[in-house]
C-alpha cells in the first residue's frame, strides 16, 4: 500500500488518542514485558567470554569475539615513542574533549588522539539534552533516585551520586565557554522532562545540544592549542613492568604507519559500539562506535561491567530506507508525541524508560500490528503532527528543525505526516569498570563516558549520557594531570599481550578476529 | 505474525533496485538508485576514512559537492544524507584551510569590537551570496556574516544553530571569510558574555556545596536494598 494510505489510520484516530492517558507498567509487568521482548534477554545473541579479566561472564557474540581477539602488535616491535605527553587523551567525543581541557587547565602536558577527526562522535548527534537537576522543585537526590529506577537499581551508588552533584557546576563551566543553553523568560534554564524522569530535568539547545557542546568543546581544545593527533587509531596499549598504563601505539590510518606515544596516564574516551550491528540491528552510533576502547583494556586487565546490556533506543527511523536507524529524537515523545501500531492504538505510555518502550515496540510488532516495509523492516508510528494539534501550529518546525530537516531532504514533512520507528542499537549500558576518579583496576588507566561502566546500571536514563561524558571527563582529567606533577614515566612494554597470548592459547585462539576494529566493513567485496 | 499485504509500504526502488549511472570523481560507476551517497563510495569498493563521521547529519565530516544530470550548477550536500540519482556527479570535500582565530572568550575586552581583530576579514563581505547558496543546512549565511558585523550578535547565535560545521561557505568566499568560524565565535560570545546568568543554577551550586541535601543522602545511602526498592517506588 502507500504510505500515505497507510498513515490514515494514525489522522483518524488522533483526536480520540488525545483524550486517553495509558498508565505506567506495574514493577512486575515491566519486568515480564522486558524479559520476554528485550533483545538483552534474547539468550541466543550471548555466550561466556572464554579468558580475561570477565572469564565465564556472558555477553553478545559480537562482542565477545572482538574481547578474545588478537592484536596488530608483536612482541618484537620498536617501541620508542615519536611523543612523549603527561595525560594521553583517546577519543574525540564529549568525554576526550572535556577530559583534555580539564587536564590542560590543570597545567599537564596533553595530547588527544581520535581515529577520525577532532568532534567525530555520538556526542555530537546528543538530541535530547542534557540531565541536571536545577529547577527549584528538583534536586541531586531526586535525579539519583530517577536514574537508579532507570537502571534497575543496578547502578554504582557512588559514581551515581558524583555525577547528580557535579551537574550543575558542568552547567556552568560549559556556559562561561558560550553554550547557549536554551533559557526561560527570567533567564533561568529551561528544563524539560525526559523519558523516565519524575521532574523537568533536561536542559537543552534545541534538538541540537550535543552539537553546540560540541561545536564549543572542539573550538576550545583548538583555541588551547591542545596537541592533537587525527585520523590515528589506538590499536594497543603500553605497560610497564608492574602492569600500570604507560601509553599506547597507534595507526596512522592515513599513511598505515604505527605511532607510539609515552604518557603518565592514559584516558580512554573512545565511546560504544553500535557499529558492530548487535543481533543484526541498526544504530544511531557514528562511524567509529566499534568498542576498541574495551578491546584494548580488556587485554591490560581491566575489568568491565554491565558488558551484557544494551541500550536499544526506542525510535530508530525505518522509512525512509536512506534514514535506517538514525534517531528521531526522544524530545518528540517528550512534548506528547504518540507510539501508535497499525490498528490506530496507542500501548505503552511513551515516557516510560526506554527498555520498557523498546520492548512494547517489539511486542507489537512480534505480535502482527506493526507496518512492515517491503525491504523487510518493521515498525510503528510515531505521531509527530499530533505536537502541532497540541501546541499549535509550527510546534514541531520550531522544536525539532534538526528532524524536520533530516526527512525533509526525502520529501517527508514530519509536521503533518507520522514517521515508522523500531528500535536501533544506541548505546552500551555498561563498560569499562571504573572509580569516582574514572579510574580503572589498571593504575593510570582511566575510562571515560559511554566506553566506562557501572553508573548507568542495566539501563542508561535519557539525557544522562551528556552529563556522565562531561563529569568523567573532567574527573580523569583532573586526577591524571595532578597525579602526573609526581611522577615520571614508566617502561614501554607490551607485557600484558604476552599474558594476554598465553590466556588465547590455553583456549585454543578460537577468536580469529583481530582487534580492535577500528571501522566497520562497509565496502562492499566483490569476488 | 500475520504476513498479508494490508500493513507493508510500497517501495519498488527497495524491491528491484535501478541501477543508475554516477560519477564518483570523475570517475563513472553504477549503484543502485536512492543509496545514499556515502553508501554509493561503499557500494564501488572504496575504503572510506576521511569523509565519514557521524553518518547522520550532523557533524560536517562528508561535505560534498554534486552536480545533477545536465545541471550546470554545483551543489552541495552531506554525504550521509543524500540519496543518489542518475547522472549525478560528486566529489567529496577536502578539509579546506581556513583560518582560525585563537581566543580566550573570558579575558576578551570588547568581544563586539574583538571581532575585527579576530577576524579582520569579516567585514570585508561583498554579498556575492555563495555562502548562503553553499550552506546545506539552509542557513542565510551571509545575512549572518553581516549581522556579526554590525553586533547582533543574539540574532548569529539562533541562526547557526543548525550549523554542523561542514565549512562549505568557505571556499566560496571572494573575500576569504570563514563565516562558519566567525559565527561560532560570535556565538560562544553571545553564550558566556552577552547572556543573562542563571541564578538558579548558582543557587542550586551554592546548595550543593554547603551539604543541604547531605541528611537525605545519608538517610538514602544507608538503606538496605529493599528499603531503597520501596522508597524508589514512592517516587513517581
Amino acid at each position: 500500500m502507500d504510505i500515505h494510505a497507510l498513515q490514515q489510520i494514525v489522522h483518524q484516530t488522533r483526536d480520540a488518542r488525545r483524550k486517553q492517558t495509558i498508565p505506567k507498567f506495574s514493577p512486575a509487568d515491566r519486568d515480564q514485558l522486558i524479559h520476554k521482548y528485550h533483545p538483552d534477554y534474547r539468550a541466543s545473541a550471548y555466550r561466556p567470554i572464554r579468558f580475561g579479566p570477565n572469564a565465564d561472564e556472558k555477553t553478545v557474540v559480537e562482542l565477545a569475539a572482538l574481547l578474545e581477539g588478537d592484536s596488530l602488535i608483536t612482541d618484537e616491535m620498536d617501541l620508542t615513542p615519536q611523543y612523549t605527553t603527561d595525560v594521553l587523551v583517546i577519543g574525540g567525543g564529549g568525554a576526550g574533549c572535556a577530559a583534555a581541557l580539564h587536564a590542560h587547565h590543570a597545567g599537564a602536558k596533553v595530547m588527544l588522539a581520535t581515529k577520525l577527526r577532532l568532534g567525530d562522535s555520538n556526542s555530537v548527534m546528543a538530541q535530547g539534552g542534557m540531565q541536571i537537576s536545577v529547577a527549584p522543585e528538583d534536586s541531586p537526590v531526586t535525579h539519583f533516585i530517577d536514574t537508579l529506577k532507570g537502571g534497575h537499581m543496578h547502578n554504582d551508588h557512588d559514581l551515581l551520586k558524583v555525577m547528580v552533584e557535579e551537574g550543575p557546576s558542568i552547567a556552568k563551566w560549559l556556559i562561561e565557554l558560550g553554550v547557549l543553553f536554551d533559557r526561560q523568560a527570567d533567564g533561568n534554564l529551561h528544563v524539560k522532562k525526559g523519558g523516565g524522569s519524575s521532574k523537568p530535568r533536561l536542559v537543552t539547545c534545541s534538538d541540537y545540544t550535543g552539537l553546540e557542546m560540541m561545536r564549543v568543546l572542539k573550538d576550545e581544545v583548538l583555541n588551547q592549542k591542545i596537541q592533537l593527533l587525527e585520523f590515528c587509531a589506538a590499536v594497543e596499549l603500553l605497560s610497564d613492568e608492574h602492569g600500570q598504563c604507560t601509553g599506547a601505539i597507534f595507526k596512522d590510518l592515513d599513511n598505515h604507519r604505527f605511532v607510539v606515544v609515552a604518557a603518565k596516564s592514559v584516558i580512554l574516551a573512545t565511546g560504544g559500539i553500535g557499529r558492530l550491528h548487535i543481533q543484526g540491528f541498526p544504530t544511531s552510533n557514528h562511524y567509529g562506535a566499534t568498542g576498541d576502547g574495551l578491546c584494548l583494556s580488556y587485554r591490560m586487565g581491566a575489568k568491565l561491567a554491565h558488558i551484557d546490556t544494551f541500550q536499544y533506543h526506542p525510535s530508530g527511523a525505518v522509512y525512509p530506507e536512506q534514514l535506517v536507524g538514525q534517531l528521531v529524537t526522544e524530545g518528540i515523545r517528550s512534548e506528547g508525541g504518540h507510539l501508535v501500531n497499525a490498528k490506530g492504538e496507542r500501548f505503552v505510555n511513551e515516557l516510560d524508560t526506554r527498555d520498557v518502550v523498546s520492548s512494547s515496540i517489539i511486542r507489537e510488532c512480534e505480535e502482527g500490528r506493526g507496518i512492515r516495509t517491503m525491504s523487510g523492516r518493521v515498525g510503528v508510528w510515531l505521531d509527530t503532527p499530533l505536537l502541532d494539534a497540541e501546541h499549535g501550529p509550527g510546534t514541531v518546525e520550531k522544536h525539532f528543525p534538526a528532524m524536520m530537516m533530516q526527512f525533509e531532504r526525502f520529501g517527508i514533512d514530519i509536521s503533518k505526516d507520522p514517521v515508522l520507528i523500531y528500535p536501533t542499537l544506541h548505546y552500551q549500558n555498561g563498560g569499562v569498570k571504573i572509580d569516582t576518579n574514572s579510574e580503572t583496576n589498571v593504575k593510570n588507566l582511566f575510562v571515560a563516558g559511554e566506553a566506562s561502566g557501572g553508573l548507568h546500571g542495566r539501563n542508561r536514563l535519557m539525557g544522562n549520557s551528556l552529563l556522565d561524558l562531561m563529569v568523567f571527563g573532567k574527573r580523569s582529567g583532573l586526577t591524571a594531570a595532578s597525579r602526573a606533577a609526581s611522577m615520571s614515566h614508566g617502561k614501554l612494554t607490551v607485557q600484558h599481550l604476552q599474558r594476554f597470548r598465553a590466556d588465547a592459547k590455553k583456549h585454543g585462539n578460537v577468536s580469529g578476529v583481530t582487534s580492535p576494529m577500528i571501522l566497520p566493513a562497509y565496502t562492499r567485496k566483490v569476488s | 505474525m500475520a504476513q498479508d499485504n494490508t500493513n507493508v509500504i510500497d517501495q519498488p526502488e527497495v524491491m528491484q533496485p535501478r541501477m543508475v549511472s554516477i560519477e564518483i570523481s570523475g570517475k563513472k560507476y553504477d549503484v543502485p538508485e536512492g543509496i545514499t551517497v556515502i553508501k554509493a563510495l561503499w557500494y564501488t569498493g572504496q575504503e572510506v576514512v576521511r569523509g565519514a563521521g557521524c553518518l547522520g547529519g550532523f557533524c560536517g565530516a562528508c561535505a560534498t559537492y554534486y552536480r545533477t544530470k545536465d545541471d550546470p550548477k554545483v551543489r552541495t550536500c552531506l554525504a550521509c544524507q543524500m540519496a543518489v540519482e542518475d547522472g549525478m556527479s560528486f566529489t567529496i570535500m577536502p578539509p579546506f584551510p581556513a583560518r582560525k582565530a585563537i581566543y580566550d572568550l573570558q579575558t576578551l575586552k570588547d568581544p563586539k569590537q574583538d571581532l575585527f581583530n579576530l577576524y579582520p576579514e569579516a567585514p570585508l563581505c561583498r554579498n556575492c551570496n555563495a555562502c548562503t547558496e553553499a550552506c546545506p543546512q539552509k542557513i542565510d549565511v551571509r545575512e549572518g556574516v553581516w549581522k556579526a558585523v554590525f553586533g547582533d550578535f543574539k540574532s548569529v547565535s539562533e541562526m547557526f544553530m543548525d550549523c554542523v560545521m561542514c565549512g562549505m561557505c568557505t571556499p566560496v568566499c571572494i573575500a576569504d571569510i570563514a563565516p562558519n568560524l566567525v559565527a561560532l565565535y560570535v556565538s560562544r560570545a553571545q553564550g558566556a558574555r552577552f547572556t543573562e546568568k542563571p541564578v538558579g543554577l548558582d543557587a542550586r551550586i551554592k546548595e550543593i556545596q554547603e551539604g543541604r541535601y547531605n541528611d537525605e543522602w545519608k538517610k538514602l545511602l544507608n538503606m538496605s536494598e529493599k528499603e531503597l526498592a520501596d522508597h524508589c517506588a514512592t517516587v513517581k
